[in-house]
This record gives structure tokens, C-alpha cells and sequence, in this order.
């Protein structure tokens, strides 16, 4: 099995090779939850999460709304 | 008097005709944010109690690994019966700022209102005003509707303004730090010439703190530690509330001018003796 390793949230992340955005974002049990994607500092609206294959050393990000002033 | 009387308290006054931010008017003056309570219980409650439509947010990166269904604050404060006001604290570039915007902006389905925030350094969390006056350039070019935080400064809000921020919210003194209205003749200067809503943000210790900022003629007040780290929080954030509508309602009505001497308030015609 051959993987790749990008950047989850500034933390080393292997996928298998071939997986999209959208497999990452499923994998970590976030589909349909309210965050927002980015891909080396581009944000990706979740349509365009499919058709996105990852890369070695793609830094990815996913946020959150939390509780600030 | 009736004490069925619908209370003061839950009715705007007539003549104000409420906080017109981009376009929307809102019917209260305060705006809250929701960091630094004790759950989202605690969170909803003050937001409820405070009357606030317009509630900031903060964007972070998720947690990988821990719960994914975990209760999230977008459900405790939903943004159908709220105004969600992503901010960008922790932010100390224009550049971070921007990438922060746009993602908050695809997280809130596009909606373009924002809180931009530009910080100097950790300890006084002060704008960095080159900074702020940078990402506020590049948000509006890009479509946002910029409600900036800045220093209590006439000409940087005014430059702000001109490059088509929809509010200017100086600081009554550092983030946090709970010390009140520390400069009133500059925000004086700030709401004397502004043709943009003029918001306190960061300072308010307390409701006296909130109803000066409105008696000096401030459209609005924004606060989070203030109610957060009350004793009471959900009793605070009502205090605020009463507050603000105070100070707004001491500034329609015109305060008496100050007097060196003495005026009495009963006639001096007519005494006993």
C-alpha cells in the first residue's frame, strides 16, 4: 500500500495514496458537520472536496467555530 | 403604577430606531462574545439574558481525534436566531487575519459580516494598526463586511471608514482587562465624525462602564470577559443590558449640563418659617 503524508492542523497525517479531501474529512467522522476546509492555505468549499486528490506535503486545514470575544 | 405594565426594560425606546450595521438594523445596542464561560449552558443563558442579536465567534483549528460529535457552540447560539460574528483573534498579520476571514466565511455559508482584529503583542493585545488597516483593505476588496477593532485613535478610524469598514470599534482600555472607558474624549473625537456605527469593544469591566460608553453617544458595545467572568455571568449579562439601553436612552434625552454651583430642586417660595 503505498501512502502519503501531508500536513493535518500542523501535524504529520498518512492517508493511502489517491484519497481526496473528502475521504480525509469522512475519515475523521466530520462529513456534514459545520467546519471549513483549507488546502495549503486555499479554502476548498466541500463541493470541490471530491475532486480533490491529496498530495505529499499538502497542508491541510479544518476549523471549527468555537467560543471568543 | 400598574405592575402589569409591560417592564421598560423589554421594549426599545420609540425614538431609537436601532443598530443599523451593513444594511440590518438590530433592536439591541450590545453586541457578546462567547469565549471563556463555563459550558454552552452557561454561554446560551447570558446570550439569552444580555438580549444581544449579534454574538462573536472565533475560529480554531479542530482537534483531531477527540469526539467528533461532541456538542459544537454553533448549536448552543445557531446562527437562524443569531447574527454570527466571526472574529479573528490570535491573529497578529493581515495575511493569517484574511485566511482566517475566508474560512470563517465558508464555515458561515458565506455570509460576509466579520469582526477583523489585528493583534500587537500578547500582553497588551493592542491593534497592530498597519496590520489592521492591510486585511481591512484586502476584506472589503474581497467582498466583506469589515467591523474592525482598533486603537481610540480619530484618524485611523477614520482612514478605516474610508476604505469602507461598517463599523469602527475602538478599545476602552486593553482587552480583558475589565478597566472601563480609560479615554472618553477620544472616543468622542471617534463618534463626532463618524458616518459608521462607532462600537466599544474591549474594556468594559462593569454596566457603569457600559452605560458611559452609550451616554458619550457610542451606537453599541461589544463585551465578553465582562459577563464571562462575573460572579454571575447570566446576571451580568442582563446588567449589561439594562445598561446599555440606560446610557442610550441618557444620551437621547440630553444630560443637564454640569453646574459649579448648587441649584436647588424645591422653590424657595412659599417655605415654612
Amino acid at each position: 500500500m503505498v501512502s502519503v503524508t501531508i500536513e493535518l492542523n500542523g501535524a504529520a497525517h498518512m492517508l493511502r495514496a489517491g484519497r481526496t479531501l473528502h475521504d480525509l474529512i469522512a475519515s475523521l467522522d466530520l462529513l456534514g458537520k459545520r467546519v471549513a476546509v483549507a488546502v495549503n492555505r486555499e479554502v476548498i468549499p466541500s463541493p470541490g472536496w471530491a475532486g480533490r486528490i491529496l498530495k505529499p506535503e499538502d497542508r491541510v486545514e479544518v476549523v471549527v467555530a468555537i467560543g471568543g470575544g | 403604577m400598574n405592575l402589569n405594565d409591560t417592564p421598560d426594560e423589554i421594549r426599545p425606546a420609540a425614538t431609537d430606531a436601532g443598530l443599523t450595521i451593513a444594511g440590518r438594523t438590530y433592536a439591541s445596542r450590545l453586541l457578546v462574545g462567547t469565549g471563556k464561560y463555563r459550558d454552552f449552558d452557561e454561554t446560551r443563558a447570558a446570550v439569552d439574558a444580555s438580549g444581544t442579536e449579534i454574538v462573536t465567534v472565533t475560529i480554531r483549528r479542530v482537534n483531531i481525534g477527540q469526539h467528533a460529535n461532541e456538542p459544537s457552540l454553533l448549536d448552543a447560539v445557531p446562527p437562524d436566531r443569531f447574527t454570527i460574528l466571526p472574529n479573528t483573534g490570535g491573529c497578529f498579520n493581515a495575511k493569517d487575519a484574511v485566511y482566517t476571514l475566508q474560512l470563517a466565511r465558508e464555515l458561515l455559508g458565506g455570509h460576509p459580516l466579520c469582526k477583523l482584529e489585528v493583534l500587537g503583542d500578547d500582553k497588551t493585545l493592542f491593534p497592530n494598526m498597519p496590520e489592521t488597516l492591510k486585511a481591512a483593505e484586502a476584506l472589503v476588496r474581497d467582498g466583506f463586511e469589515v467591523m474592525v477593532y482598533c486603537s481610540d485613535d480619530p484618524i485611523q478610524a477614520r482612514i478605516l471608514e474610508d476604505i469602507g469598514c461598517v463599523a469602527v470599534m475602538p478599545l476602552a482600555s486593553l482587552i480583558g482587562s475589565g478597566m472601563g472607558i480609560l479615554n472618553p474624549w477620544n472616543l468622542s473625537l471617534i463618534i463626532e465624525q463618524a458616518r459608521v456605527p462607532v462600537i466599544v469593544d474591549a474594556g468594559v469591566g462593569t454596566a457603569s462602564d457600559a452605560a458611559i460608553a452609550m451616554e458619550l453617544g457610542c451606537d453599541g458595545v461589544l463585551m465578553n470577559t465582562a459577563i464571562a467572568h462575573a460572579r454571575e455571568p447570566v446576571r451580568m449579562a442582563r446588567a449589561m443590558r439594562l445598561a446599555v439601553q440606560g446610557g442610550r436612552e441618557a444620551f437621547l434625552a440630553g444630560r443637564m449640563p454640569r453646574r459649579f454651583a448648587a441649584s436647588p430642586s424645591s422653590p424657595m417660595a412659599g417655605r415654612i418659617a
